[in-house]
Parts: structure tokens; C-alpha cells; sequence
């Protein structure tokens, strides 16, 4: 089946939302659903890259996306193990996105979940998330690039689907890791739902290429709105779900989520510019490390390493609760500051090299 | 003809040197890409243009003639 439809890529979309209410019903936290930043932090907690008692749980939804693209991408012959883009650059990419999504309080993905919720705080943070993208694509027609991958040994994009997937063995039979007994850790379906539920989304993030960062991209380099189908219909079923089930609630106040309006525009502005710099967002990332691409799976380590340093140092922002006002920390508000200055050094240093084009 | 490696790129960067092409008034354009998303891209891009590509698989990757 071609996934190259407006219709074909809306009902990829539809699947992918699907999924997300299963998890959320059978037990993720609800507008988490399946973030892709909280879930890498949560593993990164499990591997005790990170001491937050309450977010650690070895997540099997990223182990599930990242060996559904695998799969999928065996079956339909599109596997190829590529390496030699610039890949600490793009460590560095995905440390960056982990630094503004975890300022905001989520990834791209999460973004839209929070919207389809009601959250204002996550419109708030697309028009900063829009804002990075057209940086990035400003960046990329004045000739930004990371330069070529190498078609390179078979094995190195197999490591980390096979990687994830040994982890993914280890926890379900050992005790090894660690495992929130309260809060957003604990809050978790069932492995085997969240298990299938992460290959179905994978699977169908591979063929419909949905990419948070790419949608917003084309619409502003080529005004194509077909990346965005995936988006709009994840957006659209979840927004069906939050109000029959009574939890859409049109406010600034929401779960898990802060009002400091500027840092939900700045941390969802380095996410976007780092995303088209590193050519997806935290989910394309898992895709493209499960289709092969060694530079993708240092990205995604690059989001592991973040993702552990921002809870280690304090980076990532607090929820507000009935209790307290979340938001931002000094440290956090420092390190998304530095890490838009490291984009904008990165965007304007890189440039393609003169050679593609051959007369 | 111009012709375009676009071998290893990341997206969007093939499918904006084949725009950029076009718009230099290029008529019959060479590319080499060596993935499928790439390659459905450009396909899907020059279709708009009124374009069309001859697409072969050349060893590991593809060289598609757009005119």
C-alpha cells in the first residue's frame, strides 16, 4: 500500500491517534499519551541515567517505534544502514531539542496532544515551534546542510533497533532497572499494550514520513500540506476522544504543563529550529534511526544524554499543580537561551558543499 | 544539462536543489538520490511543475532524468 495520498497519509494519522487514546485508556498519562521527550527521559530515569524518582519507567513505546520502523522498513525494502552526516552535530541537535521540549513540557508530539486537550499553553508554544522551523528553513535556503551519509556496514543501523530491543527483554525479566512507585512514572499501560501500541505507531510513522517538524516545514519552503495530513488527523482523532471523554478543558490551567508564555515560545522555538536542522523531529528521529540511519541513533542518544542531564541539573520546568505555580527553572531558562545560540552557530556555519551540483 | 548528487542528503535539502534548479531555468536535470523518501519527493514536486522523471535503479541508487 502507497502511502502517498492526502487520504492515505490523514488515515496513517487516524491509526497513529488511535493508538495514542488506547494508551492514554489503558493508562499513560493522558495528554502524554506517547511524548516522545517525556518517554525517552522516563527510559533514561529506568537506566538510571537520572535519579527523578518519579520519572523512571523503561518506556516499551519508544523500544516499539524504533523496531516497528525496523520492521516495516526490512519489508518494504527501504532499510539501508547510512552514516557520516555530521553526527555529534546532530548529538548535539538532539540534546537540544530534549533542552527546549523539556522547558516546555513536551516534545512536538506532546505539543499537539496538549492542544487536542484544550491546553492554551500549547498554542502558545506552537507559534514558538512555527517560529523555529522558518528560522530553519531560512537557514536551509541560504545553503545550510550536515553534508552526506555514506551508505556504511550493514550492521551499524541494525545496533540500536537490536539495542533497544535487548533493553527492551531486560526489563521485562529482570529487575535491573528502575521503576517509579509514584507519579508520571508510575502512570503506565499495560507492556504488552504499550509494547504493540509503539510498533503499530511506528509502523505507520514510517509509511506516512509524519514528521511534526517536517509539516510545518513544507508549508513554509514548497507550500505542500501533505507531511501535515498525519498531524491534522492525529490532532482531529484526539480531539474526538478528549471531548467525548469529557477531559477537553479550553484553559491555561492543565496538567503537567506551566504558563510562562515566553519560555513555552522559546522552548518550543529551539525544538523547531533544531528539528529542521537535524532534518525531524524527536519522533522522525526514531524513525530514521529504525530505517538504518546511524546519524538519527546518535541524535536519539543525543536525546538520552539530554534528556538525563536536564532532570540531573535541573533544567526541566514543573508542572503546576493545585498546589504550586509551575514553570521554569534559572538553569533551564539559561540552557534554552544557549541552546538557540548553538542553533543559530550550526545554521549559518554549515553549508553545502559546492560540489552537488555539477554542470 | 546540470546534474545534481543529492546522494546522502538529508531531507528537504534534494528536493530544494532540484526546486532551485527549476527556478534557474533549468530544463533537463540529473539527479542522484539514494532513498526512497527523497526520490517520492522530487517525484511528487515536478508532477506539480508539469515535470516529468525517468527514474532506473543504478547500482545502490537511483538517477532520475526530470524534464
Amino acid at each position: 500500500m502507497s502511502f502517498s495520498s492526502k487520504k492515505a497519509l490523514a488515515l496513517g494519522g487516524v491509526i497513529c491517534g488511535l493508538v495514542a487514546v488506547l494508551l492514554a485508556y489503558f493508562g499513560n498519562p493522558a495528554n502524554m499519551a506517547i511524548c516522545v521527550a517525556c518517554f525517552i527521559r522516563d527510559s533514561a530515569g529506568a537506566l538510571k541515567m537520572q535519579q527523578v524518582p518519579a520519572l523512571q519507567y523503561f518506556r516499551p513505546e519508544i523500544v516499539g517505534i524504533v523496531v516497528g520502523a525496523f520492521f516495516i522498513s526490512i519489508c518494504t525494502k527501504e532499510y539501508k544502514s547510512m552514516s557520516g552526516s555530521s553526527p555529534m552535530i546532530r548529538f548535539i541537535l538532539g540534546f537540544i531539542m530534549m533542552v527546549g521540549a523539556l522547558v516546555f513540557l513536551g516534545c512536538p508530539l506532546r505539543m499537539v496532544l496538549r492542544m487536542s486537550a484544550g491546553d492554551l499553553n500549547a498554542y502558545i508554544g506552537l507559534i514558538g515551534f512555527a517560529l523555529g522551523i522558518a528560522t530553519g528553513v531560512f537557514a536551509l535556503r541560504k545553503g545550510f546542510s550536515l553534508g552526506r551519509a555514506y551508505e556504511t556496514h550493514k550492521a551499524s543501523g541494525a545496533i540500536m533497533p537490536l539495542l533497544l530491543a535487548l533493553l527492551m527483554i531486560l526489563a521485562v525479566t529482570t529487575t535491573l532497572f528502575a521503576a517509579s512507585k509514584e507519579g508520571v512514572g508510575s502512570m503506565h499501560a499495560p507492556i504488552i499494550v504499550s509494547l504493540l501500541g509503539g510498533l503499530a505507531f511506528g509502523i505507520m510513522a514510517q509509511r506516512t514520513r509524519m514528521c511534526f517538524a517536517g509539516g510545518i516545514r513544507d508549508v513554509i519552503l514548497i507550500k505542500n500540506f501533505d507531511l501535515l495530513m498525519p498531524v491534522a488527523a492525529l490532532f482531529v482523532v484526539m480531539l474526538i476522544y478528549n471531548i467525548v471523554s469529557g477531559n477537553f478543558n479550553f484553559s491555561f490551567t492543565a496538567p503537567i504543563a506551566h504558563s510562562q508564555h515566553i519560555w513555552n515560545i522559546l522552548g518550543m522555538y529551539a525544538v523547531g529550529f533544531a528539528a529542521v536542522l537535524a532534518g525531524g523531529c524527536p519522533l522522525r528521529q526514531l524513525i530514521l534511526t529504525g530505517t538504518g540511519s546511524s546519524d538519527a541513533a546518535v541524535t536519539v542518544l543525543g536525546m538520552f544524554v539530554g534528556g538525563a542531564i536536564c532532570q540531573n541539573f535541573g533544567l526541566a520546568s514543573s508542572g503546576t499543580t493545585p498546589q504550586a505555580v509551575g514553570g521554569t527553572t534559572p538553569a533551564g531558562r539559561v540552557a534554552c537561551i544557549g541552546a538557540i545560540v548553538v542553533c543559530f552557530i550550526i545554521a549559518f556555519v554549515d553549508k553545502r558543499d559546492k560540489g552537488v551540483i555539477k554542470k | 544539462m546540470i546534474e545534481i548528487d543529492a546522494r546522502g542528503l538529508s531531507c528537504p535539502e534534494p528536493l530544494m536543489l532540484v526546486a532551485d534548479a527549476l527556478k534557474a531555468g533549468n530544463d533537463t536535470i540529473k539527479v542522484l538520490v539514494d532513498e526512497e523518501v527523497p526520490k517520492l519527493n522530487i517525484e511528487k514536486f515536478i508532477k506539480g511543475k508539469g515535470k516529468k522523471a525517468n527514474v532506473k535503479t543504478v547500482g545502490e541508487h537511483y538517477e532520475m532524468i526530470i524534464e
